[in-house]
């Protein structure tokens, strides 16, 4: 039998990006809430600029239960699904330690796909075999919450539309916005500027993307230094907005947060009546129970679905808050994949920046442009950014100039290692009947429980944004002076993304959503959903800005109606 | 010290003279000495005498902490084909790469040295059979092509492949060679001079970005850094009051 622990009001499992933020409001309010972790707490001391440590080994400072449960993947059902890697990492602070932190908001139109398609290009043009539905909102009722979790996180870049006045230095194509962002944007760099340039010459509408990295003094942390260990590095001068040191640490100050690591949830407990009454979780070899009156789901994409499907009981036959068969339904990875990459005839100055530091072309985004003679709906986000280190560079292409090794090879290395820039390109994603997460019947995590299963493949509408998109960007390289290009493949089977989304789908349906519009269980009164799980669309852009207005707003939706939620 | 060095290298034929800006990386890496010590060793190897001396001298400076000796011949040499000693400057060899895949099969890479263990045996067999000696000794030109062989799937016995040892092996001489030197490999920072790569800074200026591959490089391990090691340890020995430096 678990340990049974004092009761709490809320149970949040993950203190990652979502649960760190949800924490705040909640505490703030005066619940006392526990937070359950996987990993432990880092600090800029753990965060060297070690590429072969960070990259290569995948930061073994970090605990590795994601990778340790990296789901299965295969394209469709009639294959068997091989396990591959996992990128997310555990800690106090979740992937939003080592993650790139371009902090986006959404488009509005990505809110209403079904409606706005309809509108503008008549009934058939939503691809066959898409659940795609309408966001239950729109973008103007995230707004002030994505407002709230810029400032309270803190994200640099430049505003496009504040309250309806255009500034073309930022986004022209972005929703309303009600205030600047509270940092001016990151520092442009000599690629960057090329690459504006080259924009600006194609008539295009070129900008610095927004990030959750400080561009000055903020909130008592320093700036960003540029010293290019960004990506799966952590900040060693907490520069980098992770929940970590910003609203986790604010949530504990209040003295209503116990932040729990090392601690695996293996079971959300349900009571005869269908609610649920906390948590059992392990740490180390000791099983606990925690029981509270609010869970709220926290844990990623994929764990989130895994602890549903595997928490049954008599009132959940096939795993919690899914009597209606929705969980692990309306899956997607995110389109990010299939980039195009480029050699330069000088050297690009990229040996110090970072992913974050870097410029946008939102023109074919979204339903930025007119798709009547397309065969597509959506589009995609093209970003060009700073970032190298030695052992990426030694491993670039070669553009089929030389084979892969020898004199020649390394001579080619000396030559252009600074000289090539890799176009990061994410795409219109949507959700599919034959796309979805279930538990795979083979392979188990190190506990012995089912890890996830992932079926599921891109269709023609996500391969045709690809291939659209290749060309765009070859075109804004060659403007920009590139001599070479590789167009890689567009994409087929849906492997573990670090931009997963759907499986607890969120809408005003119950038959085909699991949680209500405001991340609530359709089944489960008292049970919650933080996390790009709930997320229907994709966008063309990071999800993990609107993950933090969505849980900020859900948690201050459980403190307005705490007696009807908990009670 | 650097005089001799620089003597050392004045020696060499012309056409084996390092071109542009690898002159000026040799030339700073001379000074250091360690690349001193191993200089003539790459020498030995462009002159295709096997190098058999100068790998013992640099072999009992270097623990073998999973590798065999034969083990270490083979893929020390294998490494210098993937990343050359050569006219361009120094390479896998000068980086010691394979003192950084030996360590690393200690650690990390410990599920791969079986790969290891049968793949080198095969392929130093293939070597004796096809070119009548073990792959060490052969010609720089003769290792080229039984290591193509290898790439290309005819030598048997490679684990699980040829062509898949092979790309382990090029992948870990890269990160030999491109490491922080404080994994044993990347010595004297031979793989960050060689792309130019100007090194680990806290932060990095507009005015540095701007000097990009022409910033002087800084020669300097992550953990160089008090930020990440030493910084670190004062505070613990302070705590404990034993920092007797204080």
């Amino acid at each position: 039998m678990p340990k049974k622990l004092a009761k709490t009001d809320v149970v949040i499992v993950g203190m990652g990006a979502a649960g760190g933020v949800a924490a705040l409001p909640l505490t703030h309010a005066g619940l006392k809430v526990v937070g359950i972790e996987a990993g432990g707490w880092l600090n800029p001391r753990d965060f060297a600029p070690d590429e072969l440590r960070n990259g290569t080994r995948n930061w073994p400072q970090s605990v590795q239960k994601a990778a340790s449960e990296a789901p299965t993947v295969r394209a469709d059902s009639s294959q068997k699904a091989v396990q591959g890697g996992h990128p997310m990492m555990n800690a106090v602070g979740g992937t939003s330690m080592h993650y790139w932190a371009q902090s986006w908001r959404l488009n509005p139109w990505d809110f209403q796909v079904v409606s706005a398609t309809k509108r503008r290009y008549g009934e058939d043009r939503i691809p066959a075999g898409s659940t795609v539905e309408d966001w239950p909102f729109g973008y103007e009722e995230l707004e002030p919450y994505y407002e709230k979790v810029e400032f309270a996180v803190g994200i640099s870049g430049q505003a496009g539309n504040v309250k309806g006045k255009i500034n073309s230095a930022g986004n022209i194509f972005e929703g309303e916005r009600q205030s600047e962002y509270p940092m001016r944007p990151l520092r442009t760099s000599p690629f960057t500027e090329l690459m504006t340039d080259a924009a600006h010459s194609l008539e295009w509408n070129p900008f610095q993307g927004p990030a959750a990295i400080t561009s000055e003094l903020y909130d008592g942390r320093p700036p960003c230094q540029y010293h290019g260990f960004c990506n799966k590095g952590g900040c060693h001068v907490q520069a980098k907005s992770s929940t970590a040191f910003t609203t986790i640490p604010k949530a504990v100050d209040t003295g209503n947060l116990d932040v729990v690591t090392y601690a695996r949830v293996t079971e959300v407990v349900t009571d005869n009546d269908g609610k649920v009454i906390g948590v059992n979780y392990l740490r180390g070899s000791e099983e606990f129970f925690q029981p509270a009156d609010v869970v709220l789901m926290a844990s990623y994409a994929y764990e989130n679905v895994r602890l549903l499907q595997l928490s049954k009981s008599s009132s959940f036959p096939n795993g919690l808050s899914n009597n209606n068969d929705q969980v692990g339904r309306h899956y997607l990875s995110h389109h990010q994949g299939s980039p195009v990459i480029a050699l330069f005839p000088d050297n690009l100055h990229n040996w110090y920046g970072l992913p974050a530091q870097g410029v946008a072309i939102d023109n074919w985004a979204d339903d930025n442009f007119d798709h009547s003679e397309l065969n597509f709906i959506g589009g995609a986000n093209l970003w060009v950014h700073t970032d190298r280190k030695p052992i990426g560079a030694a491993k670039m292409s070669t553009f089929g100039r030389t084979r892969s090794w020898g004199t020649d090879w390394k001579k080619f290395i000396m030559e252009n290692a600074d000289k090539t820039n890799t176009a990061y390109i994410q795409k219109t994603t949507l959700p599919y009947e034959t796309n979805y997460l279930d538990l795979d019947p083979q392979v188990k995590d190190p506990l012995g429980f089912p890890v996830t299963r992932i079926t599921a493949s891109y269709k023609e509408n996500e391969k045709r944004i690809a291939q659209f998109s290749q060309d765009m960007m070859e075109k804004w390289y060659r403007e920009a002076g590139a001599t070479e290009i590789i167009k890689t493949g567009l994409g087929n089977v849906m492997g573990a993304s670090t931009h997963a989304y759907g499986g607890t789908r969120m809408g005003d349906n119950k038959e085909t959503n699991v949680v209500n519009r405001w991340g609530f269980s359709h089944e489960v009164p008292n049970l919650g959903v933080l996390g790009a799980s709930v997320m229907g669309t994709s966008g063309a852009r990071n999800p993990t800005l609107t993950v933090q207005a969505l849980s900020w707003r859900t948690a201050e939706y459980l403190v307005a109606n705490w007696q009807s939620i908990a009670g | 010290m650097s005089s001799e060095k620089k003597n050392g290298k004045s020696s060499l034929p012309s056409e084996h003279e390092p071109v542009d800006s690898s002159r000026r990386n040799l030339l700073k890496g001379a000074s250091m000495v360690g690349v001193a010590a191993f200089g003539s060793s790459a020498e030995n190897i462009i002159a295709q005498d096997g190098g058999a001396s100068s790998r013992r001298e640099i072999a009992a400076r270097e623990a073998l902490e999973v590798l065999t000796s034969g083990e270490a011949e083979t893929l020390d040499a294998i490494c210098n084909c993937l990343i050359p000693s050569d006219e361009y400057g120094p390479g896998a060899f000068e980086a010691r790469a394979v003192h950084y895949i030996d360590k690393s099969l200690a650690s990390h890479n410990k599920s791969m040295r079986e790969k290891y263990m049968v793949s080198l045996e095969s392929i130093d067999r293939y070597a004796k059979k096809t070119k009548g000696k073990a792959f060490h000794l052969l010609s720089n030109d003769l290792q080229i092509s039984v290591l193509s062989d290898v790439e290309n799937n005819k030598v048997p016995g490679c684990s699980p492949s040829g062509k898949d040892f092979f790309n382990m092996v090029r992948n870990h001489t890269i990160d030999g060679t491109f490491c922080d030197p404080y994994y044993g490999g990347n010595q004297n920072f031979v793989g960050w001079d060689m792309i130019n790569y100007p090194g680990i800074r806290l932060g990095a200026s507009e005015a540095d970005v701007a000097a990009g591959a022409k910033l002087e490089p800084n020669h300097q391990s992550a953990y160089d850094h008090d930020t990440y090691t030493k910084m670190a340890s004062n505070q613990l020995l302070g705590q404990l009051g034993r920092n007797d430096d204080a």
